[in-house]
């Protein structure tokens, strides 16, 4: 049982990375009727703006390594920690959440950018040719963040006062303990996610997009401007994924390559939650990320093995087969 | 208003056109430095593929993430026929396109229940599962990581009934080996069944079947009302695109025996759209020609280093040659990837029939006559 | 004269809307029976129930006797009942040649048959068929233009050649003459009145009183998904029910 009630909260974290994913994937798809295939590598880049910030925060000059005394060793010492001691250190080890600040602008003017210079033209276009661009596109900006950052996994740590774990089980009588960062960004998520629901629902640019997600050709037709809103909402799913990216970099060390492999799992998620439903999507996320910890459990594993990598696949093959509209789909959309 | 020019004798010329161009690769190729064995079949090989996915593509219309798997298993069933049975590359690679068709068919038959994005996601589903299940529990057929092998202790019984011999014997047809006439035989072999797909995708594009799919691909819903069941041309599509991928997958088994599931991985899949939309969607030749110039790309451009950069920069002086070298390296070499998929965003956005439409966009400029339209 | 469509006490709710209210309907073999009725009668989806588009809750409809409940809606098809669509539903990609080639070969060869061999332009039979009903309608000059670029008159003829050139028993027309100009839709009634004497039973769905009153031989009149009157042309023309339910009267 206690197995179990592990497997579960192993799989919220990955759960909800899969949802924000997923969250981004279908406010595009949902209001701009638009199939990007260029998610994953949005994840992907909120993960390197960590390491970016990271980098710059960890400027270093070589200085004698005084320890070391039969040679001469030189070590690498922080710009930061030169010039402000222990609060440097500190900085330095807060860089995680210090490239948050950092990459809310930057994946919002990255989302931007892509809107308008790209998906914008792709709107009346058929989806096939969205599929392409965006993966043409996706392939472009791994391609550039492999150019400089190179083909190898660049793995990022925690700020120190969340690394380690903690004993949830005291709460229950358990004996349960879990990586706090894990936890952490299962918070995160959550968070997130309210956040954006509470924007749609309880905003005016929130109403018009909800409406545009209903039915975009109405809103059009009663002179609402829908195409600035257009950008925001992109740029909004961006920030979204950015960061879901970003503060993920602990649990798995980015690499250029982690897009394509989000992007297709995420693609699953949402087509299981229901192609346009917001709702639907997260919950999703959270169920494939649940179920697939529960499948990698050794017992589980020895019954059907191999079953934890094909397990996400066959609940989409499953859903797309049985129930198209996917769990919480409207009835009617995409139905084939 | 323009008067049809497809006839079956502009598509005699073409083909024999095609032939004669295939045939003297090894000649033309020279000045391209892109003559060699293993370049020349790697163009075969996927000049096949990218025609059978043409079918399903741009004729019928549904794009599938999966078609790489197909290759996969036309590889390791073609491997198998080595390992239990012989060398001999014919029946091999029989049995390779025979299974890869019926799992062709069953995955078509799960996948075409759905259409547009829906069938998309459904082939990248099967196709990672495939692979997830090729390299995990399916290890006894696959080996694996490793890949399927060639050993000496593999039983081949129709071999042995004929002659021992030590070792691992090579490939060969009836005898003649792979290798022979340093590799070219290799080559030939491959070219034999392109010219022969590319004539087998002409007589189906030309056919009242090819018509059919084009109707599907253009108003599914009429096709019903007009009396069509469309669901077994879809299948039919979906299993000859299939069987072509597993004759392509073959092939590279029979030139190189040994089968990893690296080439069944979606990303595989995604590498025949991109020679597809490269070479003319829908068009008869321009897969052929987008497999080649990816091929080439990648094998060529991709072993273009800074210093070759730097040597054709050295006319000028060194500080603009070295910037020039630096940042066109970035396009060569490992980042050749960038290349493409910069070429692949261009060609989707301002030039969506690929290499083919430009062809036809240059000869009308050119050649404004008559507006005949030669579908090629 | 027997009756080749047989609509009886057919319900269809969608949601909670109930489309088609108990509609009775019976059309006999080599008339020109017309539906009409104010917008969002019903019309049209008793047409798509009847193809196969939609499926009905309760009810039966019967062609030739045969019971079309469940039947796929290309066999129905290859039963003979043919179906124009209010937009022209042609394969706006393909010549107007290829077009015709499509429903022919339907017509030939049946719900599906694998002829990977075979040249589609070296089969003398389907070309010869493609030349006759193209021809019909002034369209064999333009075979090889791709057809999504033709007008929107030269459409409608088009899915009027493709419906013929399958020789259906029953042709239902949703609004043929919707948007066009008044000499096209004389055009338009003369070649209707043109197909209708060669003996092809049609129903038409119009608002157009004028085309109604110079084709139908019957006609039906639904008003929010039930069937409020049948009759001939001169009992539909005065009776009050109809003029109500258009909520000021039909201009003829």
């Amino acid at each position: 049982m206690d197995a179990i009630f592990l497997q579960i909260l192993n799989g919220l974290d990955k759960g909800g990375a899969y949802a924000l994913i997923a969250l981004g994937l279908t406010l595009i798809f949902g209001t701009l009727g638009v199939v990007n295939f260029a998610h994953g590598a949005l994840f992907m880049l909120g993960a390197f703006c960590a390491v970016t910030v990271n980098k710059v925060i960890t400027l270093s000059a070589k200085v004698r390594d005084e320890s070391v005394t039969f040679f001469e060793a030189y070590k690498d010492v922080p710009y930061l920690e030169m010039w402000l001691g222990d609060t440097g250190s500190l900085i330095i080890d807060w860089s995680i959440p210090i490239s948050l600040v950092v990459a809310i602008p930057v994946m919002l003017g990255v989302g931007l950018a892509m809107e308008r210079g790209l998906i914008r033209h792709f709107y009346k276009r058929p989806h096939a040719d969205q599929i392409l661009v965006t993966f043409g596109l996706a392939i472009v900006l791994q391609e550039i963040v492999k150019a400089f950052y190179g083909a190898n996994p660049i793995p990022q740590t925690a700020p120190d006062f969340f690394s380690g774990t903690v004993n949830l089980g005291a709460l229950i009588g358990m004996d349960l303990t879990y990586p706090t960062w894990r936890l952490v960004y299962f918070i995160f998520s959550m968070g997130i996610i309210a956040a954006v629901f509470s924007f749609l629902q309880f905003t005016t640019f929130g109403m018009v997009v909800r409406a545009g997600m209903a039915d975009r050709e109405t809103v059009q037709l009663l002179g609402i401007n829908i195409t600035k809103r257009f950008s925001i909402v992109f740029g909004l799913a961006a920030v979204v994924s950015g960061l879901a990216g970003l503060m993920y970099t602990p649990i798995l060390p980015p690499d250029y390559h982690m897009g394509m492999d989000f992007l297709v799992l995420s693609f699953v998620v949402v087509v299981v939650g229901g192609m346009g439903s917001l709702p639907g999507a997260v919950a999703a996320g959270f169920l494939l990320g649940i179920l697939q910890s529960l499948a990698s459990m050794t017992e589980v594993k020895s019954i059907f093995p191999g079953i934890d990598q094909i397990i996400i696949y066959l609940i989409a093959m499953i859903v797309l087969l049985v129930r198209p509209r996917g769990l919480m789909g409207r009835k009617g959309v995409m139905e084939d | 208003m323009a008067k049809s020019t497809i006839t079956p004798r502009s598509d005699l010329t073409l083909f024999l056109g095609f032939t004669a161009v295939v045939l003297l690769m090894p000649l033309w190729l020279q000045p391209f430095g892109a003559a060699y064995p293993d370049l020349m079949q790697k163009f075969a090989i996927f000049g096949l593929f990218a025609i059978g996915f043409n079918i399903l593509f741009g004729q019928t219309g549904y794009l599938s993430f999966g078609h790489a798997a197909f290759i996969g298993v036309g590889s390791y069933a073609t491997v198998w026929v080595f390992k239990l049975m012989t060398m001999n590359v014919i029946p091999a690679m029989i049995f390779g396109v025979l299974v890869s068709g019926v799992f062709a068919l069953v995955i078509g038959f799960v996948c075409l229940r759905r259409t547009g994005i829906y069938f998309s996601i459904l082939t990248l589903a099967l196709a990672q599962m495939s692979y997830n299940l090729a390299y995990s529990v399916l290890t006894p057929i696959t080996n694996g990581e490793t890949g399927l092998q060639l050993t000496t202790k593999d039983p081949r019984f129709l071999d042995t009934a004929m002659e021992a011999g030590s070792g691992i014997p090579p490939t060969n047809v009836f005898g003649i080996e792979m290798s022979a006439w340093d590799g070219l035989f290799g080559f030939y072999f491959c070219a034999v069944f392109l010219i022969l797909g590319f004539y087998i995708s002409i007589r189906i594009t030309r056919s009242s079947f090819g018509s059919m799919l084009r109707g599907i691909k253009t108003n599914q819903t009429r096709m019903m009302y007009t009396g069509l069941n469309t669901k077994p041309y879809k299948l039919a599509a979906f299993v000859i695109s299939g069987m072509y991928a597993g004759l392509a997958g073959s092939l590279m088994a029979a030139v190189d025996p040994l089968a990893g599931a690296e080439r069944m991985q979606w990303t595989a899949s995604g590498e025949v759209v991109l020679m597809t939309i490269l070479g003319g969607i829908g068009t008869l030749v321009g897969p052929v020609i987008g497999a080649a110039v990816i091929k080439y790309a990648e094998n060529i451009f991709s072993a273009i280093d800074k210093s070759v950069l730097v040597d054709l920069f050295s006319f000028m002086p060194d500080a603009i040659g070295s910037g020039l070298a630096a940042v066109t390296s970035l396009f060569v070499g490992k980042g050749w990837h960038l290349t493409l998929g910069i070429l692949f965003m261009l060609v989707v956005i301002y030039l969506p029939g690929g290499i083919m439409e430009g062809i036809e966009r240059i000869k009308r400029r050119f050649f404004a006559k008559d507006h005949a339209s030669n579908d090629a | 004269m027997s009756n080749i469509l047989e609509i009886s006490a057919v319900n269809l709710s969608f949601g909670g809307l109930k489309a088609l209210d108990d509609v009775n309907l019976t059309v006999k073999e080599g008339t020109v029976h017309a539906i009409i009725g104010p917008n969002g009668a019903g019309k049209s989806t008793l047409l798509n129930s009847i193809i196969g588009k939609l499926t009905i809750d309760s009810g039966s409809i019967q062609f030739n006797g045969k019971s079309m409940l469940g039947v796929q809606p290309h066999e129905i098809n290859q039963l003979g009942i043919s179906r124009v669509f209010q937009t022209p539903e042609i394969y706006s990609d393909l010549t107007l040649l290829e077009n015709m080639m499509i429903p022919l070969l339907a017509h030939r060869d049946g719900a599906f048959k694998l002829n990977l061999w075979s040249r589609g332009d070296q089969q003398r039979d389907i070309l010869d068929k493609a030349q006759h009903f193209l021809d019909d309608m002034n369209l064999w000059t333009k075979r090889d233009v791709i057809a999504g670029s033709l007008s929107r008159g030269d459409k409608r003829r088009l899915e009027l050649a493709m419906c013929l050139s399958q020789e259906p028993k029953l042709l239902l027309l949703d609004e043929p003459t919707a948007g066009m100009a008044r000499a096209d839709t004389n055009n338009t009634i003369d070649l209707l009145k043109t197909i209708a004497g060669r003996g092809i039973t049609m129903a038409i769905i119009e608002h157009d009183m004028h085309v109604v009153f110079s084709l139908a031989e019957r006609i039906s009149v639904l008003a929010q998904g039930h069937v409020i009157v049948e009759g001939l042309p001169e009992e539909i023309k005065g009776d009050p029910r109809v003029k109500e339910a258009y909520l000021g009267g039909a201009e003829v």
